[in-house]
């Protein structure tokens, strides 16, 4: 986690009460009209108008195939979505070359698997060699992941032969390293992990599984889709060499996501996905291949997609990542009091230290399906299910969680009716 | 009554607590004996149902199984109505719990179905929920499957 040596505050009323007013779903009611409280931005976040805005404002505007076409239009739509992929980049500390437009962050993810399965298969040359596997070969991820960092990377093992292995979590659900040397070893190729957990939003130790990484030589891969959104990041500062991350989550808009990756690897990597617009010469034998970020993004892009995630970037940007952090941190301190219910027990750090504002959490007696609908009929909106991370929910010995995660537009007064009709789950089934 | 109170009936609640049929029972040798294993990805919830069929008749439903109280308690309402049914009966059954569920809340029409749903009728509230309808058919969908991997149906 990177932050600021000052400590700016957070958003006083005045702020948030118009970062909200900017967010136009916010405003509506749900169930016989109640006010929405939407506690489900980890699941994907609302849009402000702004980003809504900019997605009209291209099709309306601007429209037309990017890099290519000598066209005034195609001039325009270019130059609006290499503006986005500056803003992205900048949001995240990186250069606008390091940047990959993926349909999202699973796509992300799946992509550098490929690399490597690509490479596996004699790829990509000499160059290549950093990605290919031998059997016996070792990736690491650890048991806190999302399926979208855990799946693409078993599905790689069982294409290469490498072997996957895994760091457990302790029983706050936090990464352990406590037999780091035995995880990582020199066998070991890839470490991939989520920076903070999506059930129980608890911060991985970056800095200790990257050095860990480059003990033994092996990449790292960040899944920074929880993260960038509630933080202020700064990649290269990190030291990861790839890192995936959604617009979704960060007030931008579905089918957009961005794959972040060191430029000499991306110069090293094979392509993917191929097709139009990532090559140079193609003849009826053979291709070459631009250089990234183009070799990596085949086919028309997602433009307008693309164009509203720079706007969100530039949009909490402005706002300032830092304050935006120190939000939510009062959000976390007032989500985590949850615990505090009788009957209500937190999957995940209880504390606030190292964490952030996403809670899961069980109600003894009552299944999570069923938490979720009692707070539905009061407007609350949380997610209910095993949040895409089975392996984690087996480790705590449960099939299902409901989950409470907050958002810069999320108010202390939310938290405070979410904890208020929760507290009367267990009377309404009955159970004491 | 809210839709809250709709969906969460006592009978409901009821059955959710002391389910009907739970624990796994072997058949007897000379029935027919089938079983299925149902999840429902999004939730997680998971049956396995045993059902014994004697001739042509469902002769014991007994299942195990883990989730919410509306995947139980139909489980369980399921496990009581069609025990000592002709298998016609419960196809019939099973045609208008579906038909019911698809109903987005308005019931059934055809009160003489509606009545021979018995505690199942009290669904009714479940379909307003899309979200929930996978919840209730959880136990029937393994009935089906148990059904046909008996052999009973051919």
């Amino acid at each position: 986690m990177t932050t600021t040596d000052t400590v700016r505050p957070s958003l006083t009323a005045t702020e948030l009460a118009a970062v909200r007013a900017d967010f136009p779903l916010l405003g509506r009611t749900v169930r016989g009209g109640r006010p929405l409280v939407y506690l489900d931005s980890a699941a994907t976040s609302q849009k402000p108008n702004v980003v809504l805005e900019a997605e009209v404002d291209f099709y309306e505007q601007r429209n037309a195939a990017v890099h290519r076409g000598a066209h005034q239009l195609a001039e325009e739509a270019t130059e609006a979505f290499e503006d986005a992929r500056a803003a992205v980049a900048a949001f995240v500390g990186a250069d606008e070359g390091e940047i990959v437009w993926t349909p999202g962050a699973t796509a992300a993810l799946n992509l550098v698997a490929y690399a490597f399965s690509n490479a596996t298969a004699g790829r990509g040359g000499a160059a290549a060699e950093r990605f290919r596997l031998a059997p016996g070969d070792e990736i690491v991820v650890t048991e806190a992941e999302h399926h979208a960092n855990l799946v693409p990377w078993q599905e790689l093992c069982a294409r290469t032969g490498a072997v996957l292995r895994w760091f457990g979590v302790d029983d706050d659900g936090r990464i352990d390293l406590s037999d780091v040397d035995r995880v990582v070893t020199d066998r070991t190729r890839v470490v991939a992990f989520g920076h903070v957990s999506n059930v129980t939003g608890a911060l991985a130790p970056v800095a200790e599984l990257v050095a860990a990484a480059r003990r033994v030589g092996a990449l790292t891969v960040l899944d920074a889709c929880q993260s960038v959104p509630h933080l202020p990041v700064d990649l290269p500062a990190l030291g990861v060499d790839f890192a995936a991350f959604s617009a979704h989550k960060m007030l931008g808009p579905t089918g957009v996501g961005a794959l972040y990756g060191r430029r000499e690897l991306l110069e090293a990597m094979p392509p993917v996905t191929t097709g139009g617009s990532m090559v140079e010469v193609v003849t009826m034998a053979e291709t070459t291949y631009a250089p990234p970020p183009q070799r990596f993004e085949a086919g028309t892009q997602m433009v307008a997609q693309a164009v509203g995630m720079g706007v969100a970037a530039q949009w909490l940007g402005e706002l300032g990542m830092d304050r935006v952090a120190q939000h939510e941190r009062e959000l976390a301190t007032e989500l985590v009091r949850v615990g505090e219910i009788p009957g209500v027990r937190i999957v995940g750090p209880a504390d606030t230290r190292d964490r952030l504002a996403v809670v899961s959490f069980v109600v003894d007696g009552v299944h999570a399906h069923d938490v979720g609908q009692v707070l539905d009929d009061r407007g609350i909106a949380v997610r209910v299910g095993h949040h895409c991370a089975q392996p984690l929910h087996r480790r705590f010995g449960v099939a299902a969680t409901a989950r409470a995660s907050a958002s810069v537009y999320t108010t202390a007064e939310e938290i405070a009716q979410f904890r208020e009709a929760l507290a009367g789950v267990r009377a309404f089934f009955g159970v004491d | 009554m809210s839709s809250l109170e709709q969906m969460y009936q006592q009978v409901i609640l009821d059955h959710a607590k002391r389910p009907h049929g739970h624990g796994l029972v072997d058949a007897p040798a000379d029935h027919r004996s089938g079983e299925s294993h149902q999840v429902n990805p999004t939730c997680g919830d998971e049956i396995t149902l045993r059902v014994d069929v004697d001739g042509s008749t469902v002769a014991g439903v007994s299942w195990e199984g883990q989730g919410c109280s509306i995947s139980q308690a139909s489980a369980s309402v399921m496990t009581e109505l069609v025990t000592g049914h002709d298998l016609a009966d419960v196809a019939r059954l099973d045609a208008v719990f579906h038909d019911l569920m698809s109903s987005r809340g308005k019931g059934l029409d055809d009160d003489d179905a509606l009545d021979a749903l018995g505690d199942a009728s009290a669904f009714t509230g479940v379909s307003q929920y899309p979200a929930r309808i996978k919840c209730a058919l959880l136990g029937w969908a393994a009935l089906k499957d148990s059904l046909a991997r008996s052999g009973a149906l051919s």
